[in-house]
C-alpha cells in the first residue's frame, strides 16, 4: 500500500486515515493554506498552521480546527505529520509525512523567495516529493522582490504627480499584503477593498504587522479617492466597484503578467509579474534540495515539468488534482463582495 | 535600442489613444535622427530585409540556456510570440551597456545578409547578451518581422503631425511609397527638402466603413453613387515620368507582381494615378480570390498562370490627372473624368491584346429598396456587396466616416463542431483561441475549416476552460477535444480545394457564434458543404 494514494476527494494517506487538502468533505484533512482551492467546507476536522485557523474561520466559519506550529510533530494513527514553512502565503505550509521509514512531503503552493511575511520557504528532506507547478516552464523567472517593488512604488509615485488614483489588483489573502509592504514605502494614504479588509482584520488580530488602511465604503465621495493607492481583488477587476474611482491607472499583480499577451488581453495599464509561486528556478532548486527520487508534479504545468524531471535522470509523475485548472489559474478567492 | 524599446513598452502595455500619441510624439521630438526614420519605417510596414531566420534564432536560444528543443517548443507554445520566447528565455544579461541604437542594430542586421552563419550567430549572441529583456524583445521583431503592438499608421501619422506641425493627410502622403531610410534625412521625408522626388509615391487609401444601420439612414438615394464591391486586393496604379508602378493597399509595391499590367505603361497617359481593385478576371466578370491566392506570394509566374488567372484591375477612382492632386474635387466629378479617361483609352487600344483595364460600373438605382435587391445577387455577379459614395465625396485619408460605405452581402453559414484547439498568440497568449472544426460525414467528422476569431473574450475565456478539461490527446501544440461544443460558421466565398481534406476552402472564415442551442448531432454534413460550393463556388 503507497503512503499517499490519489483519490476522487484528494490526496490520502490509508495509513494514517487523512487526507491533505481534499476537495470534498472527509473525516480528517491537513490543511497546507487558506486559498479557497486547497481549503474546502464539509470536512470533520482540519490540521493546520496556527496562522492558518483564523483564516479558515473567516472564510470557512467554525469548525474543528487544530493549530500546530512549523516543525511540531503529531502522530495519526501512527503516521508522523509535521508542517514546515512553504513562503507562499502568511501560514502556508508543506507537509511532512513519515511511516514506517518512508518520508513525503507535499509542497502544497510554495515560493522559494523570502517575501518578508510569509515565512522563508524550507526544503525538507524525503523519498517522495509532491510539487506544484503553476509556473513550471523556463519563461517564467521573477526579478527580485526589491526591484518589483521598486517597479510598482515608481508607478505609484507617477501616478500621484499626474493626478491619478493607483488601482492594485491582488488577491486578498497574500498577495494584497505584500503589495501593501510595497505601496506603504511611498504612501500612507490606502484604501482596500472589502474582501481585503476582512483579511487584514484577521491578520491584525493574529498579531501580524501590516502597514495601515482604510476600508472602501460606500457611500464615499469619488473625491476621496483621488491621488490614493486602492488594493483590491481580481473579481473587482471588471465590476461596477470599479467606477467609484474617476481617474485611476489599473496596475494588475500576478506571475502571468511575465507575458505580454496576458497583459494586453486584460487591458490593464501595468502588469507587475508578482507571484506567490516558485518560478522555474525556484521548482527546479527546491526539488533538487528535498534530495527526492521521486517526484510527483500537479496543479500547473505538470507534463513539462515532469518530462523535464525524467529527462534530468529523476523519476517524476504527473498528478492531476483539482488545485485550480490544469494551467494553473491562481484561484479566485471567496466572498470578495464589497 | 534602450529609448526605442521604452517606447514599444510603453505603446504596448497603454489602452489609452491619448497615452501612445503622446509616447509618440515625445519620441519623434526627441530621439535620434536616424532612428526616427526607422522608427516610422518599420512602424508603417518597411521593416529591413530579414538577414537571420528564426528557426536559427530558436537553435542559438535554445543552445545558450541549454533547454532541450521540446521545452523551448512549450515554452513558445505558452508565449505565443518568438521573439518574446527567446527574451524571456535568456540568461540576464552579463554587462548592461550604455547601448547602441536602433539603427546601428538595424545597419549591423542588414550587413548580415552575405555574412556566414557562423558571423551571425556571434552578432546575435553577443548582441542578446548585452540587451535587457525589454531590448531583446525588440531587437527579435526586428529580426523576425511584425511589430503588432496596437500602434496604427494613423496614430503615428497623428504623432508626425503633431511634431512637425504639419496636416496629417500630408504627413500620410510624405511617408507613403518607396523611400528608404538609410537614404533619407528626417526633414526630407516629412517637409520633402531637398530635390528629393518620388514618382512611385502613392496616396493613402481612402477606407470605407461597415454600413450597420439600413441604407434608408443615408438620406437620400440621388445623393449616393453604388458600385459592385469586389473582392479582390485594393491598389493604386500610378503612372508617372513614364514608369507604371502598382501599389497595394498595405502599401507594397506589386508591380513586378502583375506583369499583365506592364502594358499600361505604353497606353496610360503621364501623371495618372487610378483607384480600383486588383482582382483576376474574364474580360469584365470576376474570378474568385481563391485564384488570385495562388498568384500571390510566387517569385515567378508561369505561362500556365498568366493564361489561367488573368489580373485585371477594377478602377473605380482617379486621384491625380495630367500631374495634378485632384482629390478634393467631388466624386461624381472624378468619376466623369475617369469614365472619359476609359473611354479613351479602349477607343485607342490594338484589340489584339488584352487590355488588363476594366471600368468598375456603377449601379443605377432610384430608391433603396431596388438597391437592397440588387444587393442581394451581389455573389452572382461575383461581388460580395455594394459600396455606396456620396457623390460630394473627396478622397479623403484613411478610414473615416459619412461618405464612403460598404455594404456587404450577409455571410454563408454552416454549423459545425470544434474537434482541435490550440493557442493563440499576442493578447491571446496562453489561452485556446485557434480552432478546427468539422462537420459530419456519415457517423464521421470531416474537417474543413479553421476559424480564429468572432467570440468574446468571455466567450473564449469558456471555451478556453472547455478545451483543458476536455482534451483527448495532444499533438505538440494542437490538442484533440471532445466533438461538443457546436458553433456556427461565416464565410464570405468557397471554393474547390485539394489541400483540404474535405475538398472546400472557404473565404474568410469566422465565428458567428456560439451554438450552445444545439448537439453535435445537429450539425450540417459535407453534403451540405458541397451544396453550396456547387451554388457558390462556380
Amino acid at each position: 500500500m503507497a503512503l499517499i494514494e490519489f483519490s476522487e476527494k484528494g490526496l490520502y494517506c490509508p495509513a494514517g486515515d487523512f487526507y491533505i487538502d481534499p476537495w470534498r468533505g472527509v473525516d480528517r484533512a491537513i490543511i497546507t493554506h487558506a486559498h479557497s482551492d486547497h481549503a474546502r467546507m464539509g470536512s470533520k476536522y482540519y490540521l493546520c498552521h496556527h496562522l492558518t485557523k483564523p483564516l479558515l474561520q473567516l472564510r470557512l466559519g467554525n469548525h474543528l480546527f487544530e493549530g500546530i506550529g512549523w516543525g511540531e510533530t503529531v502522530s495519526m494513527n501512527g503516521v508522523r505529520v509535521s508542517l514546515h514553512p512553504a513562503g507562499h502565503i502568511i501560514g502556508s505550509s508543506q507537509v511532512r509525512i513519515e511511516y514506517r521509514g518512508e518520508v513525503w512531503v507535499i509542497s502544497g503552493d510554495y515560493k522559494t523567495e523570502n517575501d518578508g511575511l510569509s515565512g522563508a520557504f524550507e526544503p525538507v528532506a524525503c523519498h517522495s516529493f509532491l510539487t506544484e507547478s503553476t509556473f513550471g516552464l523556463p519563461i517564467y523567472r521573477w526579478k527580485p522582490q526589491p526591484q518589483l517593488f521598486h517597479d510598482i512604488q515608481q508607478w505609484v509615485v507617477g501616478n500621484q504627480a499626474a493626478g491619478k488614483t493607483s488601482v492594485l489588483v491582488a488577491y486578498s489573502l497574500g498577495k494584497a499584503q505584500r503589495v501593501l509592504q510595497a505601496v506603504a514605502h511611498v504612501t500612507d494614504n490606502i484604501f482596500v477593498h472589502g474582501a481585503v479588509w476582512n483579511v487584514h482584520q484577521t491578520l491584525e488580530q493574529a498579531g501580524i504587522a501590516l502597514p495601515a488602511v482604510k476600508r472602501v465604503m460606500p457611500d464615499m465621495p469619488k473625491e476621496t479617492f483621488r491621488g490614493s493607492v486602492v488594493i483590491a481583488p481580481p473579481s473587482a477587476e471588471d465590476s461596477p466597484w470599479m467606477k467609484r474611482f474617476p481617474d485611476h491607472s489599473l496596475g494588475v499583480c500576478s506571475g502571468w503578467m511575465q507575458v505580454r499577451g496576458n497583459a494586453r488581453r486584460k487591458n490593464v495599464d501595468a502588469g507587475f509579474a508578482l507571484s506567490d509561486h516558485a518560478d522555474w528556478p525556484g521548482l527546479l532548486n527546491a526539488i533538487k534540495a528535498t534530495g527526492a527520487q521521486r517526484v510527483f508534479v500537479t496543479h500547473g504545468f505538470q507534463a513539462a515539468l515532469s518530462r523535464y524531471l525524467n529527462e534530468q535522470g529523476l523519476e517524476a509523475h504527473e498528478v492531476k488534482t483539482e488545485f485550480g485548472n490544469d494551467e494553473g489559474e491562481e484561484p479566485d478567492t471567496v466572498n470578495e463582495s464589497a | 535600442m534602450k529609448r526605442f524599446a521604452e517606447l514599444v513598452n510603453l505603446l504596448g502595455a497603454s489602452t489609452k489613444t491619448n497615452e501612445k500619441l503622446d509616447a509618440l510624439s515625445h519620441y519623434f521630438a526627441t530621439a535620434d535622427e536616424q532612428d526616427k526614420l526607422w522608427v516610422i519605417a518599420i512602424f508603417s510596414g518597411r521593416r529591413p530585409r530579414r538577414t537571420v531566420n528564426s528557426t536559427l534564432l530558436q537553435t542559438w536560444c535554445a543552445e545558450l540556456v541549454q533547454l532541450p528543443a521540446w521545452l523551448f517548443e512549450e515554452s513558445y507554445h505558452t508565449v505565443g510570440d518568438l521573439g518574446e520566447t527567446i527574451a524571456l528565455l535568456l540568461p540576464d544579461p552579463e554587462i548592461v551597456t550604455a547601448g547602441n541604437s536602433l539603427s546601428y542594430y538595424i545597419r549591423q542586421l542588414m550587413e548580415l545578409g552575405q555574412a556566414e552563419e557562423s558571423q551571425k550567430k556571434e552578432f546575435i549572441v553577443n548582441s542578446w547578451l548585452e540587451m535587457t529583456t525589454e531590448e531583446r524583445f525588440v531587437f527579435n521583431k526586428l529580426i523576425t518581422g511584425g511589430f503588432r503592438i496596437g500602434v496604427s499608421q494613423k496614430l503615428m501619422v497623428n504623432a508626425l503631425a503633431r511634431t512637425v506641425h504639419t496636416e496629417p493627410s500630408v504627413i500620410a502622403h510624405r511617408i507613403s511609397g518607396n523611400w528608404d531610410p538609410a537614404s533619407i534625412s528626417f526633414s526630407e521625408l516629412l517637409n520633402q527638402e531637398g530635390d528629393f522626388i518620388d514618382h512611385s509615391k502613392p496616396y493613402p487609401f481612402y477606407l470605407a466603413y461597415a454600413l450597420d444601420d439600413a441604407p434608408q439612414s443615408l438620406g437620400a438615394p440621388e445623393d449616393w453613387q453604388a458600385e459592385w464591391k469586389w473582392d479582390g486586393i485594393r491598389g493604386q496604379i500610378i503612372k508617372r515620368d513614364a514608369q507604371l508602378f502598382v501599389w497595394s493597399r498595405g502599401e507594397e509595391l506589386m508591380t513586378e507582381k502583375f506583369p499583365e499590367y506592364a502594358i499600361l505603361a505604353e497606353l496610360l497617359p503621364d501623371g495618372i494615378v487610378l483607384d480600383g481593385e486588383i482582382i483576376p478576371s474574364n474580360g469584365a466578370t470576376p474570378l474568385p480570390f481563391a485564384l488570385l491566392q495562388t498568384r500571390i506570394g510566387r517569385k515567378n509566374i508561369s505561362k500556365k498562370q498568366l493564361s489561367e488567372v488573368p489580373i485585371s484591375f477594377f478602377a473605380y477612382d482617379i486621384l491625380e490627372q495630367d500631374g495634378i492632386d485632384i482629390r478634393t474635387e467631388p466624386l461624381e466629378q472624378r468619376r466623369a473624368r475617369l469614365e472619359k479617361l476609359m473611354a479613351d483609352l479602349s477607343a485607342a487600344f490594338d484589340q489584339s491584346r488584352r487590355n488588363p483595364l476594366q471600368l468598375s460600373q456603377t449601379i443605377a438605382f432610384s430608391d433603396w429598396n431596388e438597391l437592397a435587391a440588387i444587393r442581394s445577387n451581389a455573389r452572382d455577379t461575383g461581388a460580395e456587396g455594394l459600396m455606396l459614395k456620396r457623390k460630394s465625396s473627396a478622397y479623403q485619408v484613411g478610414r473615416k466616416t459619412g461618405d464612403w460605405w460598404k455594404w456587404k452581402i450577409d455571410p454563408l453559414t454552416i454549423d459545425a463542431v470544434m474537434v482541435y484547439a490550440q493557442k493563440g498568440h499576442g493578447r491571446r497568449s496562453n489561452l485556446y483561441t485557434d480552432y478546427t472544426f468539422a462537420v459530419k460525414d456519415g457517423d464521421k467528422l470531416v474537417t474543413f475549416t479553421k476559424a480564429y476569431s468572432g467570440l468574446t473574450d468571455k466567450e473564449f475565456a469558456q471555451v478556453d476552460d472547455f478545451v483543458k478539461k476536455n482534451s483527448l490527446e495532444k499533438f505538440g501544440p494542437v490538442r484533440t477535444v471532445k466533438p461538443e461544443l457546436v458553433f456556427e460558421i461565416a464565410f464570405e466565398g468557397i471554393a474547390a480545394s485539394n489541400r483540404h481534406k474535405s475538398g472546400v476552402a472557404l473565404r474568410f472564415p469566422r465565428i458567428s457564434r456560439w451554438r450552445t442551442d444545439k448537439k453535435p448531432d445537429e450539425i450540417n454534413t459535407l453534403e451540405d458543404l458541397k451544396k453550396l460550393l456547387e451554388v457558390y463556388g462556380k
